[in-house]
């Protein structure tokens, strides 16, 4: 039976993982290569590299790192963060990435997401959403979650999944960072709407947790989480041992 | 030394790594030179199997692969590229393959109850229906990652693992020196690597 994926999240800046790492056993605990690798050792399903870099000379520095960790890791491995283009797609494809991710690239060139489908494959492109409810609806927001566009959610994932995305990773504005658990409305409503895989993103704070997305949710066939994993509040290992527990099928 | 055959579809690089991480000499190429010396063969390949095939006539890859299998020397061929060896496949029409192995490809939608995904996307455990030298390291219940929306069916003694996807499918094929996966070892963790390390130690079979 097809297992559940658990997916770190890494955020990359100048070549060094942010958001905060906090672990014993690594030494340069901010590396991201070492950290992929300390990852997939753990059992980790998937690995997603965002670049949050704004620079050129990070953007180098960021297509090194790809290169050395698709060297040592062999798990599936997405790259989002500034792809705006077929040709960041060709950037990243080229240095290792499996899957690539975009997010305000196809909000500003709504073409691009069939575009990169029809060169690389359906499955190659991963949709991104940052949703948030406004007055009572979900809408579709960009520029890492700074700017509303107006859009609505739903109506956004289906354009795009019909344009040829082969993957949804559902971030909710609103209950990221908050730690009380994933966004199981907003997420019913992807599932209802598209029949590719949709990963869980924002609000996960305790193993209990992704148990609840799972059980509730059986269309969702992924959880993305960053700084429990990162922190160690939440051991990938704990996790699968509490999904397979739970009849969840997880990959140990 | 490994070759794996670049034949204009598909990301190599990865694939190049993971014969790295299990101590091989890989080379991505299209020499037919380069393949003719190599000791081994890898057919890659992703994307839709009729723009595969014809690439691989174009560029004359397949009759040059054929010549080498019929030489003896091992093959391995990973996901499309496993499709490729078989008969033929019902991928958009009909389309001919290398004729290596006996089957045909069929859409998993055909076989597969409604409401599960398709593609088959992520990790799921093989089960090992026949015994071979590439899957000597490898157990029942070992997880391995597919990316698949088609799948070989009727592929007689060559199956050689399967995985249940709401039914029975094709992981794992091999006969005499010409082996498959339908997913990616080099993308699998450790399972793929041991894998692809069992293949590596396959020899040209006289």
């Amino acid at each position: 039976m097809i297992t559940k994926r658990i997916i770190p999240c890494l955020d990359v800046k100048d070549g060094r993982v942010v958001k905060g790492v906090n672990f014993q056993k690594l030494g340069d605990v901010a590396s991201p290569v070492e950290l992929a690798r300390y990852y997939s050792e753990c059992g980790a399903d998937e690995l997603v590299f965002y670049d949050i870099t704004a620079s050129a000379e990070g953007r180098t520095l960021f297509t090194e790192i790809l290169t050395e960790t698709a060297r040592t890791v062999f798990i599936p491995l997405t790259v989002g963060g500034g792809i705006n283009t077929t040709e960041d797609f060709d950037r990243v494809l080229k240095c290792g990435a499996d899957k690539v991710s975009v997010n305000s690239g196809a909000i500003r060139d709504p073409s691009l997401v069939g575009k990169a489908a029809r060169l690389y494959g359906d499955q190659c492109v991963v949709l991104s959403v940052d949703v948030k409810r406004v007055n009572g609806a979900f809408r579709i927001f960009a520029k890492g979650g700074r700017e509303n566009t107006g859009m609505e959610a739903i109506e956004w994932i289906r354009r795009c999944v019909g344009e040829g995305a082969g993957e949804v990773v559902v971030n909710s504005m609103d209950t990221d960072g908050v730690k009380q658990g994933f966004d199981l409305e907003l997420l019913e409503k992807v599932c209802g709407a598209v029949q590719v895989p949709v990963i869980a993103s924002g609000g996960a704070g305790k193993i209990e947790d992704f148990i609840t997305l799972f059980k509730t949710l059986p269309g969702v066939d992924a959880g993305l989480a960053a700084s429990i994993f990162h922190f160690g509040e939440v051991r990938i290992a704990d996790l699968k041992a509490e999904m397979s527990r739970n009849g969840i099928p997880a990959r140990i | 030394m490994t070759a794996i055959i670049d034949y204009g579809v598909g990301n190599l690089f990865s694939l190049c790594c993971s014969f790295g991480a299990v101590g091989e000499e890989a080379e991505i190429t299209s020499d037919p030179e380069t393949i003719r010396r190599a000791d081994r063969l890898i057919l890659p390949g992703v994307g839709a199997f009729e723009d595969a095939a014809r690439k691989l006539r174009e560029s004359g890859m397949d009759r040059l692969v054929k010549e080498e299998v019929s030489r003896g020397k091992p093959l391995m061929g990973i996901c499309l590229g496993m499709q490729l060896l078989f008969e033929k496949s019902y991928e958009y029409g009909e389309h001919p393959g290398l004729g290596l192995l006996k089957g045909e490809i069929r859409p998993i939608a055909e076989r597969i109850p409604e409401g599960l995904k398709i593609p088959q996307m992520g990790w799921n455990a093989l089960r090992i229906t026949g015994s071979s030298p590439i899957l000597k390291y490898t157990k029942d219940g070992d997880y391995v990652y597919f990316v698949h929306s088609y799948s070989a069916v009727n592929c007689g003694d060559s199956l050689l693992a399967v995985t249940e996807y709401g039914t029975d499918l094709t992981a794992c094929v091999g006969k005499g020196n010409v082996y498959g996966c339908q997913f990616h070892p080099e993308k699998s963790g450790e399972t793929g690597l041991k894998i692809l390390r069992a293949f590596c130690e396959t020899e040209a079979q006289a």
